[in-house]
């Protein structure tokens, strides 16, 4: 039995499962990151100090290039799909697979710096929350480089098969990677600068 | 199909716009900050810089700027809940608003002792 509305969109929603089905995922993202954010607001409105320039602002605004580039990347990758180009759309998504994991690479250097000087999560609440906030991002970057490599590797073949249902596996992970550049559109001034 | 495509390479300029745009704004972000400005000033030119971008990226990379109504009708919820989220926990320590944090915790210390 075939499932109905996975490339062809329901007539009253003019949605298909994956569209409404992503969208959905990513309202239930926005909680979660708003949860953390709000705990972010209540932490720095009861603490009687913030400190500044606790972490390295360049090493977050070349993250915050590498995480925009890697969205044009995505966006890009789409966009060949939707162009029959499959050989530059794989060029794209490796690029924006090689971004995610240059991205983490930097993220490891961080992390390491401040645990080398003993300032891990128990240092003090903005370590705390730092901590909580980039490491929930980072494991989003990671999920989201575990759904590329697949659709890199075994998933690739959808698209002889149902070029359309492939690019439509493009364009919900792609959601979801503006999704993740978004919330470090936040965390970058909110935890970096102010 | 055909018009789809065509629809989708007209596109192409505006991703990379954006792109440009979202470079330039991070730039002025980071520009902002080295001046030092007084902390609400600061908070406040931060935030409106990271909701342009955030909205940028969602309405030409997410194409909310031409989507279904069922997925507006998803977000708006969300947005309701999420200044639920944000705003509502703040009123446990709105007592505390106009009252100077040190002070108050000095005189506590100082009745305590």
């Amino acid at each position: 039995m075939n499932i109905p509305y996975v490339v062809e969109e329901r007539p009253d929603s003019g949605l298909t499962n994956g569209k409404l089905g992503i969208w959905l995922f990513l309202a239930s993202e926005v909680m979660l990151f708003g949860a953390l954010f709000s705990t972010y607001i209540i932490l720095r409105v009861g603490a009687e100090e913030w400190p500044h320039g606790e972490l390295n602002v360049w090493l977050g605004m070349t993250n915050t290039f590498i995480l925009i580039g890697s969205s044009v990347t995505m966006v890009m990758a789409w966009a060949s799909l939707k162009m029959h180009d499959f050989a530059k759309h794989r060029l794209y998504l490796i690029a924006t697979f090689v971004l995610a994991g240059v991205f983490l690479v930097n993220k490891y250097f961080e992390y390491a710096d401040h645990l080398r000087r003993g300032e891990g999560p128990a240092h003090s609440t903005f370590l705390a929350i730092y901590f909580t906030l980039t490491g929930l991002h980072g494991l989003h970057i990671i999920g989201g480089m575990v759904v590329m490599l697949y659709l890199l590797g075994p998933g690739a073949k959808m698209w002889r098969t149902n070029p359309e249902q492939f690019t439509g596996r493009i364009e919900y992970t792609g959601l979801y990677w503006h999704f993740v550049d978004l919330v470090w559109i936040f965390l970058f001034p909110i935890l970096y600068l102010l | 199909m055909h018009s789809d495509s065509e629809s989708v390479r007209k596109s192409i300029r505006s991703y990379m716009m954006v792109g440009a745009a979202l470079f330039v704004f991070t730039a002025i972000t980071v520009a902002v900050n080295q001046v030092h400005l007084a902390v609400p000033l600061a908070i406040t030119v931060a935030l409106l810089i990271a909701t342009t971008k955030g909205s940028m990226v969602a309405s030409v990379f997410m194409h909310l700027s031409h989507e279904r109504r069922w997925i507006y009708g998803a977000l708006i919820l969300t947005v309701i809940g999420f200044l639920l989220v944000i705003f509502l926990p703040l009123f446990t320590v709105s007592d505390t608003i106009g009252t100077p944090l040190r002070a108050s915790h000095s005189a506590a210390a100082a009745e305590h002792h």
